[in-house]
């Protein structure tokens, strides 16, 4: 009843539904119960004329008591089943594969224990138990999938962890909770849910079609989206964190010491692998991630070829 | 409006003279818990980071002066005698007497900012290379905490130059005399802050 | 009550007409005339916060941009929320309904320190206009300015945070002014077992005042002198640590709930008797209630934290202790329905408002059982469904009790009444607007929609633009009330001196009161509530 959480795709969501059932039920219970009872008061009891009598009634023990007693009991069971339950989610088996998460203003990273790392997707094999292993490179994030019913502050201090067994094939939405700053709400990300097979293909990439049938130009569009380039590179001339791409390549910029750069194809590889190395002038101060490490080859030529036709 | 009935009503004032001095009193005590909070809340603070950088905060330690501090623990100590006495002068309606351990209570007061004066300038300026309160954050508490305690004792200080100057035109008498023992009040509270940040901060770490 | 002074053209002399000009109302010591200043300011701060809600939610109506662009929406979700607490609603109830009502019902001619109280009032103002400042420097930090993202907008939130020390400092002073006042004002006869519950929830929330706002003072203080100074304690990168910011903004900002919702429950507890003709059911209950929620309230402050890196065995003992704010409150709400039992309820519109109070607040209550539940939180934390509790708590039970008790007490204050037909039709508006905004949240943060967001995935859509409608008629609904109550201040009908027969000592004077509120220092020989005939009908009177 009154339920309207999104699909369960964890061991861990039907039980969370089930709880959040229990609670709204007592509390619709609770809610339409008093008020009907305040309305027919209210109706019943409505004044007649200014010397209408009324009894002087001032407390009742017997009743106070139950009244105090019987939501305190409620409260109890409440709480416990909360509690027995979050313990279980805050204590992860031991055999649980680990992925270590990295929140960046404003995109995830994820690394997968054989070195394989990426942007804004994570890749799950159904059945699983994941172990997800955050910090944050700056601000405080929060890494929140709903359908798995999950959410953990991604801190800069500390590690923080969060567990879950995906239970459904699908694509999920992964958001930050917490708020970071300007493009908090485009920091989002994929959750997908694979069979095993297809997950050991992809970390191991033994096939990725799309890399190897796409033209460079459209492979460039895909990774740039994915990167989560979009949350600070415009690419219609607006401004943005980071400068506008339309047409940027083939002109001159000119950087923060003064000096002119054509933008060819080797300065779009460095500023994507090291993107500290030239700072467009006017965006002194704003860092934008390194990618070493991080793109293919062809990756990195299809952005390049990308980039040309805007 | 049956049940209410009435007071004559002898005064125009808000409330009685008594009523005024025993509000006063609690309002301050009531604000010395507020002041307790504020600086709770530090030393909370401090207990989570000298837990937590342990061997630093030790180190640290050693850098501040023991022995200014030790001599301004005695001069705080002093000002709250000097207040005492001009607290009970008000109470005897001697107005020359509070204007003179006024006198006293801003002199130790002075020193006791003079010291730290040379304090922070040891840090600030001496130390080769000089300390900031961003060095460490053993130095953000220390620069704070004390800077907040020294910005009591300012303001203490103007409330005492207004108690001598009120004890200067004769104000107080046997009947009157709730402002000094009020300021003599939160006075103490400067005095106590300062006794539990000295060994907290200069002592713990041990001697130099 | 009919003896008064009055002026040469035969008026009545009263507080308002005593004393002419701008001139004394800015000098005025006087408790009801700072009540209305305050009154005056909160309200037009509530516009200015109730503008950029407004701004809000307009962009939120369709997916994408709508109107403008992210850099506007943190500013201005920012600034509603700085705006609506720190100058609207932790002031609001005490400083206002309190500041005017408390010497009136405690038989007192003013508050204690009257002078604090004006010093009060202005610093109040002057933190107010320090951030107004904050504006004009795109504050983007939220209102609960976690570090370490506040530590990057270094003089909006150096601005801010001054800001924010003085207005908590003037709420200091008023819980420490209210709080010697009733200990020390009250008539001969007032006892503590006597005393209205409006001036006991002000005794509660005073305590709080004093108890938890220098503890946000001193947070916002190191927050400032981080981003002067560099001292490093909330800076990851010197070593500091950002959960402790939160730890101790929490443990005010908790507590500062009550500060806001106490005083409504009071409200609605002084209108329910009087507009039912019946005692207030369970006195010693709700006293206790309302002390008892004081008291939890500095326990709990940890549920803000359940999924922000705080150790598991915390996170269980915050969520068992949190339960416990859930009991009195409920105890609260069957007192209030009992009082109504065999009365003779009259539908006037202070009680149209407190009905609305009982409803609205069980929603709030019974949605913070899911906040407080550490299972289900995992889920709702820092969504939609947050943002809904919350609103639903201090929009449906703080504002709407703020509001309640202006139209209870209106005729107090002015002497005059406002139009009844047009405040029931206001009232209708914004029980709908506010139901039709905020329902829809709950279903938003259910689907798992995060608070702060600027945009949203496609399939939130018609949800939100649902709320953003109803939005838009709960703000038609404010301007009627607030266009009702100003009209009624210059041109509303005289009125008769207690128009809904309280039996409260307020009422026992004239309205608007004089200048020194009472004649005569009146005894007290009864408590309140003594309302409806003992054994009027065989039988029913327990006792």
């Amino acid at each position: 009843m009154f339920t309207f959480m999104p699909e369960q795709a964890s061991e861990w969501a039907p039980y969370v539904d089930w709880l959040n059932d229990y609670i709204t039920n007592i509390s619709v219970f609770c809610i339409l119960g008093i008020t009907a009872v305040m309305l027919y008061f209210a109706i019943r009891y409505r004044r007649r004329g200014p010397d209408d009598v009324t009894p002087y009634i001032t407390h009742s023990a017997s009743l106070e008591t139950a009244w105090t007693v019987v939501p305190t009991v409620i409260c109890f069971f409440v709480f416990y089943y909360g509690f027995e339950s979050y313990h279980e989610m805050r204590n992860p088996p031991a055999n649980a594969m680990e992925v270590n998460v990295t929140g960046v203003k404003w995109r995830w990273d994820f690394e997968y224990s054989n070195g394989k790392r990426t942007t804004n997707e994570l890749v799950v094999p159904i059945g699983r138990a994941v172990k997800l292993i955050m910090r944050s490179q700056d601000t405080t994030h929060s890494f929140f999938i709903p359908a798995m019913r999950v959410k953990e502050d991604v801190l800069s201090t500390v590690y923080s962890y969060l567990w879950f067994t995906p239970t459904k094939l699908g694509e999920y939405h992964i958001f930050c909770a917490e708020y970071c700053g300007l493009q908090h709400s485009g920091m989002l990300g994929k959750l997908r849910v694979v069979s095993e097979g297809e997950f050991g293909d992809y970390l191991y990439d033994r096939q990725d079609p799309e890399a190897v049938e796409l033209p460079p130009a459209e492979l460039g569009k895909l990774k740039f989206a994915e990167k989560g380039c979009t949350a600070c590179h415009s690419i219609d001339g607006s401004k943005g964190l980071g400068p506008s791409l339309k047409g940027v390549f083939g002109g001159d910029h000119v950087m923060s010491d003064g000096s002119v750069v054509k933008a060819d194809e080797n300065y779009i590889r460095e500023s994507i692998v090291y993107s500290q190395k030239k700072i467009v002038k006017g965006f002194e101060g704003i860092v934008m991630p390194a990618f070493e490490g991080q793109l293919s080859e062809a990756e990195v030529n299809g952005l390049i070829a990308y980039l040309k036709t805007l | 409006m049956g049940h209410h009935e009435s007071l004559p009503l002898g005064h125009t004032h808000f409330a009685e003279p008594e009523q005024v001095y025993h509000s006063a009193k609690f309002g301050m005590w009531v604000f010395l818990a507020t002041e307790v909070h504020l600086f709770g809340a530090l030393f909370c603070t401090f207990a989570v980071y000298r837990w937590r950088y342990f061997e630093d905060f030790q180190q640290f330690a050693l850098s501040l002066n023991w022995r200014l501090g030790g001599l301004n623990t005695i001069v705080l100590l002093t000002s709250s005698y000097f207040m005492v006495r001009a607290v009970d002068a008000a109470q005897k309606g001697l107005n020359k007497k509070v204007n003179s351990f006024c006198n006293l209570t801003l002199l130790c007061a002075l020193t006791f900012l003079v010291v730290k004066f040379f304090e922070y300038r040891a840090k600030l300026i001496l130390h080769e290379p000089p300390i900031f309160p961003h060095s460490h954050i053993f130095y953000g508490l220390y620069f704070t905490m004390t800077g907040i305690h020294g910005l009591h004792v300012l303001l203490g200080m103007g409330a005492i130059w207004w108690l001598k100057m009120r004890a200067k035109r004769e104000e107080f008498s046997v009947t009157y005399y709730t402002p000094v023992e009020v300021v003599g009040l939160y006075w103490h509270l400067v005095d106590v802050v300062w006794i539990y940040l000295f060994p907290l901060l200069y002592l713990l770490g041990g001697l130099a | 009550m009919s003896a008064h002074a009055a002026t040469a053209d035969g008026k009545q002399l009263n507080y308002l007409n005593c004393e002419k000009g701008l001139w004394s109302w800015i000098m005025s010591i006087d408790h009801k005339r700072i009540g209305l200043m305050y009154l005056a300011s909160i309200l037009s701060f509530f516009v200015v916060g109730g503008v950029f809600a407004l701004l809000v939610r307009a962009e939120l109506f369709s997916h994408g941009k709508t109107l403008y662009g992210p850099d506007d929406y943190n500013v201005f979700f920012t600034l509603h929320g700085v705006i609506m607490i720190f100058l609207f609603i932790v002031p609001g109830i005490p400083a206002t309904l309190g500041n005017f009502l408390l010497p009136l019902m405690i038989g007192a001619k003013d508050v204690i320190f009257p002078r604090l109280n004006r010093f009060t009032y202005w610093l109040y103002l002057f933190g107010a206009a320090i951030a107004f400042c904050a504006i004009f420097m795109r504050l983007d930090t939220g209102w609960t300015f976690y570090a370490p993202y506040s530590i990057q907008n270094r003089w909006a939130v150096v601005t801010a945070t001054a800001a924010a020390f003085f207005l908590g400092f003037a709420s200091i002073l008023t819980g420490l002014n209210f709080l010697v006042t009733i200990h020390n004002m009250r008539a001969p006869g007032m006892t503590w077992g006597r005393l209205p519950l409006f001036v006991w929830t002000l005794y509660a929330s005073a305590i709080l005042q004093i108890v938890a706002t220098p503890v946000i003072g001193i947070t916002l203080l190191l927050l400032l002198l981080e981003n002067t100074m560099g001292i490093g304690i909330f800076n990851p990168a010197a070593g500091g640590d950002p959960v402790l910011f939160e730890h101790l903004f929490w443990f005010y900002s908790h507590p500062v709930v009550y500060i806001m919702i106490l005083p409504a429950m009071g409200v609605v507890s002084e209108i329910i008797p009087v507009f039912s003709k019946k005692p207030i059911f369970g006195y010693k209950a709700l006293v206790y209630a309302s002390v008892g929620i004081a008291a939890v309230s500095f326990l709990v402050w940890g549920h803000h934290m359940f999924v922000a890196g705080m150790s598991n065995l915390s996170r269980y003992i915050f969520s068992f202790l949190t339960f416990f704010v859930a009991v009195p409150t409920a105890v609260k709400v069957f007192n209030w329905v009992s009082t109504m039992y065999k009365g003779s309820i009259s539908w006037d519109t202070p009680m149209l408002y407190a009905m609305a109070f009982v409803f609205l607040f069980l929603i709030a209550g019974t949605t913070g059982v899911h906040l407080a539940t550490l299972g289900t939180d995992a889920h709702y934390h820092d969504t939609y469904f947050v943002v809904a509790h919350f609103h639903y708590t201090i929009q449906g039970g703080a504002v709407i009790g703020l509001f309640a008790g202006l139209h209870f007490w209106f005729p107090k204050m002015f002497g005059r009444m406002y139009n009844e037909k047009v405040a029931k039709f206001a009232w209708l508006f914004l029980f709908i607007g506010f139901n039709g905004t905020f329902i829809p949240q709950f279903i938003l943060g259910m689907e798992g929609m995060p608070r702060r967001y600027y945009d949203y995935p496609i399939e939130f859509e018609p949800l939100h633009r649902i709320s953003s409608i109803f939005a838009f008629i709960n703000a038609a609904g404010y301007a009627m009330v607030l266009g009702n109550l100003f009209y009624a201040v210059f041109k509303g009908k005289k009125c008769e001196e207690n128009p809904f027969h309280s039996l409260s000592l307020e009422w026992t004077t004239a309205s608007p009161p004089i200048h020194d509120n009472f004649v005569q220092i009146p005894r007290v020989t009864t408590w309140t509530y003594g309302y409806g005939a003992e054994h009027a009908a065989e039988g029913e009177a327990v006792h």
